[in-house]
């Protein structure tokens, strides 16, 4: 008996609904985008909309251009028994948080320059000091820090979940939508688009093109855990939850704007006096307490661990910790606002509430330093775990003089001095981009299938250099503020102010010199990062070394 | 020590506790207990919270707030400091009060209270046009020296700090230097002599061949208020042009665009910003930076 066989053909291929309806979307705003610019109120809106018409289009076309070099079917879940990670996402975020970096950092460098030197304004209106520290600001936390973010919380979530991320293209949108984010609101501040708020600057359009990339991504993170393959969901994949959710709730809290018109940037506020000043800070601080904690502290929940090759200090500290931080921190908020005309009683919950925030704070730091007991010496032998041990002490030291400060005697000498600046730096760079530094020395390596960064030495020196840096940085602000303080509040024994305003900016300026050099040591040892991960990448390796490195990996 | 030895997991070699018996990518977690000393320094802020907001406004009711038991309010509090700096401030001020400026000037003790406040007011109010030691700036007269634009006696100085020049104020300081060119009065042949002539008055130039034109254009228009012989009039505010001391600059192209477009910078009348007792004392501060007369 003969059968006649099929002979085995190809399944046809044809476009997913997603990516057919991501083309029509795309199409149509870029349409869109086109009348607004013809109709815009001011050229530099229009700029905007032909940026949002031209990222239209090439979406359009690497959607197409992707479709053509695909193969048929869907991707596979797994292969070889062995989960078919994305990763393409984590290295392009990867990539983008160095070179963001650097230029969040230079142009630190630069703002510090001009509070030295004002000749560094060169009476260009576009870099002028008002125009870059907002530039300066969004850079470091919302494009070095957001792409560290969404980089590592993709690598994390997939390889503590044993799953592939969810959604085919909308890993890729959340990836490309949030640092075309990025370009808006930067060149927005350049051209003098701002609502003024402080870390909320972005104007309206900018505002919704984020909600829109927010919230797919909750959505990919929160259908990859539901699809996980392991019975429990690790604790920094909390972390990575409580910090988009919350961040999602501050940012349509905080620019909850009316458009002047559809073809304008500007827009106004629904919160009005001090309840837009609160709703201001409520922001502000909980982008401090869910961006640049919650989210770094989800780093390091993987990576002190993985690096150290070590256990977590304890599974108990860090429920306990985790929830306690997450329901108190979202009180601290008017603790920026003392003494102003927001009600004594909330001024009294948001310091009292910094205060017991403390030890849940320092529950993060007691389980990452922790997690090393057993493995102390690689604090000797390798320099990104001494990195991300930096970055946990710093993050203890800022977490304790957080809280002091919000105490309303510090604050009566501590608020609008440089002591906030150093305070909020010695978080920024001892935590923020030390956890970070660290783990993308991890990744660098496991993304590309390396044995090890390029040069270990190269390490040591970004370490010990950018160390100093901080050093200087925060140390010349811990001077600066308190002098400043007690300079506004001296007084002589006739009753009389002991100093004039210019006296006290007179009495910052060696201190200022001392903050930009620290800054400049701090953007050097970025530097030296940048081109040890160039080599990485680039260099080849032997087939041995290849061997070792796909072993390590798996 | 029985929390940690009581799970299913397996025991970390390196400190002899169990773990939690889960491992994500290779991770596990141990089953230590919460560190004592963490939890009870917790407790110990929390209770200091409740503390605090039993003795200070703490919580919102429906239409007001827990009022706290010390009564304490930031308003009041602030009304209450500003009362304590005023009963220092009083005796001084009321000296100051009670004194004309020439006793204050001649009483040491007088003066070194005056100089006092007038230090701090000068630098927070004035020193942004005037400079830091009064060393002025372009547009900004130095008081350092004695060339006075209105005078420079203590009455003198203190109609021009109390009301300021050409100010929004019924008695401010008026006078200004007309538009001769942009007006149509002097053609560009004629401002270009008057410049030069105006140079050779205070010798930075010598006279050349366009002097007697320069003259008699100088004569004709700037006279009225500079004088014949350039030495300027304090009734009008109108520079001296001879003593080799400039307000916007010397050379000749800062001149004839004085001529052209005219003069005339404003200072602000203090009086309805700064309290008598204050002006008096800057009145004799300025009136001691060394120009005083």
């Amino acid at each position: 008996m003969t059968t006649l066989q099929a002979p085995i053909q190809p399944p046809a291929k044809s476009l997913r609904w997603g990516e057919g309806a991501l083309i029509g979307v795309f199409s149509l705003f870029a349409l869109f985008s086109i009348v607004v610019a013809a109709k815009a109120y001011t050229p530099e809106f229009a700029f905007h909309a032909y940026l949002f018409a031209a990222a239209s289009i090439a979406a359009v076309f690497a959607i197409g251009n992707r479709y053509m070099n695909r193969p048929a079917g869907p991707v596979p879940q797994f292969i070889d028994g062995k989960p078919n990670y994305n990763m393409g996402v984590v290295k392009f975020a990867t990539i983008a948080a160095v070179v963001w970096g650097i230029a969040g950092f230079l142009v630190g460098v630069i703002a510090a320059l001009q509070l030295a030197f004002p000749l560094f304004n060169f009476d260009l209106p576009w870099i002028s000091f008002g125009r870059l520290r907002p530039l300066h600001t969004s850079a470091v936390i919302f494009a070095f820090g957001g792409n560290v973010l969404l980089a590592t919380s993709f690598y994390v979530v997939q390889r503590t979940s044993r799953a592939r991320l969810a959604g085919d293209l909308a890993p890729w949108f959340v990836i490309l939508g949030y640092n075309f984010f990025i370009v808006i609101a930067g060149t927005g501040y350049l051209l003098g688009i701002t609502q003024g708020k402080e870390y909320a600057e972005p104007e309206w359009y900018s505002d919704l093109w984020l909600t829109v990339v927010w919230v797919t991504y909750l959505l990919v993170f929160l259908v990859t855990l539901l699809k996980r393959n392991e019975p429990h969901i690790y604790v920094a994949n909390w972390f990575y939850l409580a910090f988009i959710i919350t961040i999602a709730v501050l940012h349509l809290g905080n620019n909850a704007t009316i458009p002047v018109s559809v073809f304008s940037p500007k827009s106004y506020i629904l919160w009005s006096g001090v309840q837009d000043a609160m709703f201001q800070w409520w922001y502000g601080h909980n982008a401090v307490g869910f961006f640049l904690t919650a989210g770094f502290l989800a780093l390091m929940y993987y990576f002190i661990p993985k690096r150290a090759e070590r256990p977590v200090y304890s599974y108990r500290l860090s429920i306990v910790h985790f929830w306690a931080l997450i329901f108190i921190y979202i009180w601290a908020g008017p603790h920026h606002l003392h003494y102003t005309a927001l009600p004594d009683w909330a001024q009294t919950l948001g310091m009292t509430f910094s205060v017991i925030l403390w030890m849940p704070s320092w529950g993060g730091m007691i389980n990452g330093l922790m997690t090393l007991s057993g493995a102390w010496d690689k604090l000797r032998t390798d320099p990104v775990i001494r990195m991300m041990v930096v970055a946990v002490a710093f993050y203890g030291m800022s977490t304790f003089e957080g809280p002091m400060m919000s105490v309303k005697a510090v604050n009566s000498l501590s608020h609008y001095t440089e002591w906030t600046i150093g305070h909020v730096h010695s978080g920024a760079l001892g935590w923020v981009a030390y956890i970070s530094f660290g783990a993308i020395y991890c990744l660098v390596p496991w993304l590309w299938n390396k044995r090890e960064m390029y040069s270990v030495k190269a390490i040591n020196w970004h370490f010990w250099v950018s160390t100093l840096g901080i050093v200087l940085y925060i140390s010349s602000m811990w001077v600066a503020g308190i002098l400043q303080g007690l300079m506004w509040r001296a007084y002589t024994q006739l009753g009389f102010l002991e100093y004039s305003f210019i006296e006290t900016v007179e009495a910052m300026h060696p201190l200022y010199v001392i903050r930009a050099l620290g800054g400049i040591l701090f953007l050097t040892g970025a530097l030296i990062m940048a081109w040890n991960i160039w080599k990485t990448i680039t260099t080849p390796q032997t087939a041995a070394e290849r061997e070792l490195a796909l072993q390590a990996a798996e | 020590m029985s929390t940690t030895n009581d799970t299913h997991g397996k025991v970390d070699q390196a400190t002899g506790v169990s773990t939690t018996g889960h491992e994500w990518d290779g991770i596990s977690e141990l089953n230590n207990p919460l560190p004592r000393w963490w939890l009870w320094v917790w407790y110990a802020c929390i209770v200091w919270a409740i503390g605090y907001w039993i003795l200070y406004p703490a919580w919102p009711l429906v239409s007001s707030a827990t009022p706290g038991l010390l009564g304490w309010h930031s308003r009041s509090a602030v009304a209450m400091q500003i009362a304590d700096l005023n009963a220092i401030r009083s005796e001084s001020a009321a000296k100051l009060a009670n004194a004309s400026l020439e006793q204050i000037e001649q009483t040491p003790t007088l003066l070194s209270l005056a100089r006092a406040q007038g230090r701090v007011a000068f630098a927070d109010n004035c020193a942004p046009c005037h400079g830091a030691g009064g060393g002025g700036a372009t547009g900004f007269p130095n008081l350092n020296d004695d060339d006075w634009l209105w005078g420079g006696s203590l009455e003198q100085i203190q109609t021009t700090i109390e009301h300021g020049i050409r100010a929004n104020d019924p008695d401010t300081r008026q006078g200004s230097m007309p538009a001769f060119g942009k007006d149509g009065i002097l053609q560009k042949p004629e401002i270009s002599a008057v410049a030069d002539y105006v140079r050779t008055l205070s010798g930075i130039a010598k006279p050349g061949a366009d002097f007697a034109k320069g003259k008699e254009v100088f004569e004709g228009n700037c006279a009225a208020c500079h004088g014949e012989d350039g030495k300027g009039n304090q009734e009008m505010g109108a520079p001296n042009l001879t003593d080799g001391i400039w307000l916007y600059g010397s050379d000749k192209a800062t001149i004839e665009y004085g001529v052209t477009n005219g003069r005339g910078n404003v200072m602000p009348a203090w009086h309805a910003r700064l309290d008598p007792t204050t002006i008096k004392a800057l009145t004799v501060y300025v009136h001691s930076l060394g120009g005083g007369r």
